[in-house]
């Protein structure tokens, strides 16, 4: 900010570039503390690294924070400086400090890198996010579709929000319906997050993944497993009185456990698969209850 | 229009039988009975079906709007309408210019509306605050209950709507409405009636969002996300009317400001010299009235879906839950500009003042504030990212809302650079000011995280996002308000108050306020969910930390209402014109100000920030006024 130098010199004396200690002291705290930023916490930022989409998370986190490292270090330099070199004696007569009303060169210079930084940070999320979606809702017709992978590769797993649980269909077999969310490790994976009644979302910490349940929308999210976890899933969205409530542990497991699961679940979902509703996109139950 | 003494003083049984508070309020009960029994006769054929349902929405609908009307009418706003239109002069009691009761009645003087509002907002703000201390001492324990879920719930949603709700006119209310006209050299504001009626209404306002709790209360939070909304109990109705009637007095409030600014400026005060806090005020203003009127819309219609039976939400009747969250947040988030604008204003308008160095760079600061106003129209899907709307827009809305930080950062180098070089004095208001730097810089640099998406995948909706929300509202708005406080009610009660209470104070609501919402970036970042009873036990020392922290704050915030009381009615230390040295115009009037501002319309001849260059003239011409100015 201060590549300028701004201290006007007071007849005669050797004038002190406040200016520059300022400068040079922003710069090597910040040359210090940004890749320290960068290796030590980056690491350890949420979401860990449970599945490809929580991995990529935890990238975008630690360049976010290492860019807005040296942001901190100027305010902490300037305000550690300008608040105590330039304070009044106390108890002093009131005394005006310098007139100073402007400079150009301080007002480009900071324009120009709160832009420049700004863009990256846009461009980077952007780059980051149309790579696959980065395990966010993207709704019914996705734009952030992973490449190298067909659709139909997919597994595709029906996530649906009802006040106040979660329920899975799993249409490539035979659209049963399960109590809990098991996933076969290192797949890709389409979850069609939608709702019953109110908005929910559905949120896999572990995983890096979040997508708003919304009535009638199928709202799509991609994800890439990693090894064999168990992860929480809350609901993230104010759904009514047992909001609080909504939550689950879901698993990702090795192929044949996955293979053996639904098998099971197929099993136990014979005798009543008759009466579930044909798999489709999204339901509308009959209608609620509403006030008047 | 010179002061208007009232000569004879009425008895007391006459006052209080005349237009005032406690006839508003006894007219609102009655007009909420008329409302009521009204609404009922009129749907009486239908009462069975309303029996069948449990819910009789249109009584209670009617019942708080009959409640309005007899308060406003009872506190005398019809008086002015109804005497005109039958030829009769209009009152003078809303002209008074003297007495306790201009205080508790429709008065048109834009300091006590100013000073009404201050008290008024802040009983709100307080209950607002213990609303705050119940929803932590519920987060006490992982799984504990001590309220039941709908009534936390309840709670969640009565502190988020009279947080957003009343403390959106926490700056304009109290300081806007009275300073503007003073810094502009101006006797009153442009329309003095809809000033004082905008407060009132919002004391309406506040009154029926409380008696939401007596409907079963509501479940939806601030944001009253449909279809959860028309599932509501008729709570959901107080919470709706509670935000309508809010947006309409914002409308109107921000209307006034701009017609005042625009038009009512004293000869020589042009847009380069006005004070950066009424540029400020202006860019929320306009904020303001366009906004409200979006909310205004979007819970008419979501009244009209809960009360007849309309469909413009619900999914499954044809309706559409995004187009609520699109209204709601096209309102939303200029919504949370209108509360982080003015603290800019007051941090620009104090710095110079106790840094004594003329404003650094106005323009650009001024540019920084509209620029802020403006883009902040583009920005609200940055709310909904993972909702599934429109996901090829999300590009979009993160450059438009990464772009915003960069007004934001002109306020703080205008700001930074007004310290360079300064001769600071850490007197109790400069300390909030500066306060606001690291609340404010904190609250932006993790907007940073929610404004990228892939990030925002994992910190939406969580307690990342509301220690976001608290570092920039609470950290920037209370901070900046409890700023505006210490400067400027010695001028407006005349009261001195006590530099070293205000430190106490000072560094007791900081640390605490940083104590109790810098661990909750931690807990968001953990993955705990906003609005929940429950959170995984693993949490539970940081939640603990974060209740008591929060009790702390609220004593925090209870020493300052106690010592601030104690020194208004007790102590009464007279204050001088100018404790500040300040070279604003309003520290060259008396403490407090008289009645009418100005013997003279004052005629500027420089912006109020010329410290360092020498003594100015006064804007105030000195000598008896000539006739009317």
């Amino acid at each position: 900010m201060s590549a300028v130098p701004t201290a006007a010199s007071p007849a005669g004396a050797q004038p002190t570039n406040h200016g520059r200690r300022v400068f040079v002291a922003w710069i090597v705290l910040s040359v210090i503390a940004t890749p320290l930023v960068a290796i030590f916490l980056g690491p350890i930022l949420p979401p860990g690294n449970g599945s490809e989409q929580a991995h990529g998370q935890v990238i975008d986190n630690t360049v976010l924070t290492a860019t807005i490292t040296p942001v901190i270090c100027l305010l902490v330099v300037f305000f550690a400086y300008t608040l105590t070199q330039f304070r009044a004696a106390p108890g002093a007569a009131l005394a005006d400090g310098p007139p100073l009303r402007n400079h150009a060169g301080i007002q480009v210079w900071w324009v120009v890198l709160t832009t420049a930084t700004v863009l990256f940070l846009a461009g980077f999320g952007t780059f980051e996010l149309l790579q696959n979606g980065s395990g966010g809702g993207q709704g019914p017709s996705p734009v952030a579709v992973p490449s190298g992978v067909r659709q139909n590769q997919m597994l595709q797993v029906q996530v649906i929000g009802q006040q106040w649980n979660w329920t899975y269909r799993y249409p490539s077999y035979g659209g049963v319906e399960t109590q809990q969310l098991f996933l076969p490790e290192h797949t890709w994976v389409a979850l069609n997050v939608t709702s019953l009644d109110v908005i929910h979302s559905f949120w896999a910490y572990k995983l890096g993944v979040k997508a708003d349940a919304n009535p009638g929308v199928d709202n799509i999210a991609y994800l890439q497993t990693r090894g064999p976890l168990s992860f929480d899933i809350r609901c993230a969205e104010l759904c009514g009185l047992w909001h609080g409530y909504m939550y689950q542990t879901g698993h990702v497991v090795s192929q044949s456990q996955f293979a053996s699961w639904i098998k099971q679940q197929q099993q136990l979902d014979k005798p009543v698969a008759r009466y579930l509703p044909k798999y489709q996109r999204f339901y509308y139950p009959d209608p609620q209850r509403r006030a008047g | 229009m010179s002061a208007i003494a009232v000569a004879v003083r009425p008895p007391v049984v006459r006052r209080l039988l005349g237009f005032n508070l406690l006839t508003g309020v006894l007219l609102g009960i009655g007009g909420w009975y008329v409302g009521w029994f009204g609404a009922h006769a009129v749907v009486g054929p239908s009462l069975a079906y309303f029996a069948a349902i449990d819910f009789n929405e249109l009584s209670l609908v009617l019942a708080y709007l009959g409640g309005v009307t007899g308060f406003l009418i009872g506190l005398g706003f019809l008086n002015y309408p109804v005497k005109r239109l039958l030829g009769y002069p209009p009152s003078l009691r809303e002209k008074e210019t003297e007495g306790w009761g201009r205080y508790f009645s429709l008065c048109t003087d834009h300091k006590v509306v100013g000073i009404q509002y201050l008290w008024g907002i802040g009983l709100f703000f307080f209950i607002g605050g213990l609303n705050a201390m119940l929803i932590r001492f519920e987060l006490l324990r992982p799984d504990h209950q001590a309220f039941p879920a709908g009534t936390y719930l309840t709670l969640v949603g009565v502190h988020g709507s009279m947080m957003m709700g009343m403390m959106t006119s926490g700056i304009l209310g109290p300081f806007a409405n009275y300073l503007v006209p003073i810094m502009i050299g101006a006797r009153r504001m442009a329309f003095p009636r809809i000033e004082a009626f905008t407060f009132w209404l919002l004391m309406a306002a506040g009154a029926i969002l409380q008696t939401t709790i007596f409907w079963g209360g509501f479940p939806t939070g601030w944001t009253g996300y449909e279809p959860l909304n028309v599932e509501g109990y008729q709570g959901m109705d107080c919470y709706i009317l509670f935000f309508a009637l809010v947006g309409i007095s914002m409308t109107l409030l921000g209307l006034n400001m701009i017609v005042t600014i625009v038009t009512m400026r004293a000869p020589g005060l042009t847009w380069t010299r006005l004070p950066i806090f009424v540029w400020g005020v202006l860019s929320t203003a306009i904020l303001m009235a366009l906004a409200a009127p979006v909310l205004v819309a979007t819970l008419s219609m979501a009244l009209l879906d809960r009360v007849v039976q309309t469909n413009f939400f619900i999914p499954s009747q044809g309706g559409s839950s995004y187009l609520y969250e699109n209204l709601f947040w096209v309102f939303g988030h200029p919504e949370v500009y209108i509360l982080a604008l003015p603290g800019f204003a007051i941090v620009l308008e104090l710095l110079p003042v106790f840094a004594r160095k003329p404003l650094w760079g106005y323009r650009l600061a001024v540019a920084g504030l509209l620029g802020v106003s403006l883009l902040s129209w583009f920005v609200w899907q940055h709310h909904i990212f993972v909702s599934g709307i429109n996901g090829d827009l999300r590009p979009f809305y993160m450059l438009s809302t990464e772009l915003i930080s960069i007004p934001t950062g002109f306020t703080f180098i205008c700001g930074m650079m007004t310290l360079w070089r300064g001769n600071i004095r850490y007197t109790t208001p400069m300390l909030f000011c500066l306060a606001w730097f690291f609340n404010f810089l904190l609250g932006g640099l993790s907007g940073v995280f929610l404004s990228d998406v892939p990030s925002d995948v994992t910190t939406h909706g969580s307690f990342f996002s509301m220690a976001h929300f608290h570092y920039t509202i609470m950290g920037g708005l209370v901070f900046t308000f409890f700023a505006a406080i210490y400067y400027w009610v010695p001028k407006m009660t005349g009261v001195q108050l006590s530099e070293r209470l205000g430190k106490i104070h000072f560094w007791w609501m900081f640390l605490a306020f940083n104590s109790t919402f810098m661990p909750l970036f931690a807990i968001g970042f953990l993955g705990q969910p906003r609005r929940v009873v429950t959170y995984p036990k693993s949490l539970q020392f940081l939640n603990d930390w974060v209740s008591v922290s929060a009790f702390v704050l609220g004593l925090s915030l209870l020493y300052f209402l106690v010592t601030f009381v104690y020194q208004l009615v007790f102590v009464k230390k007279p204050a001088e014109a100018n404790p500040w040295g300040s070279r604003s115009i309003e520290f060259r009037l008396p403490s407090p100000v008289p009645v009418h501002n100005f013997d003279r319309i004052p005629v500027f001849s420089s912006d109020p920030y010329g410290y360092g260059e020498g003594p100015a003239p006064s804007p105030i011409p000195v000598g008896a006024p000539a006739g009317r100015d």
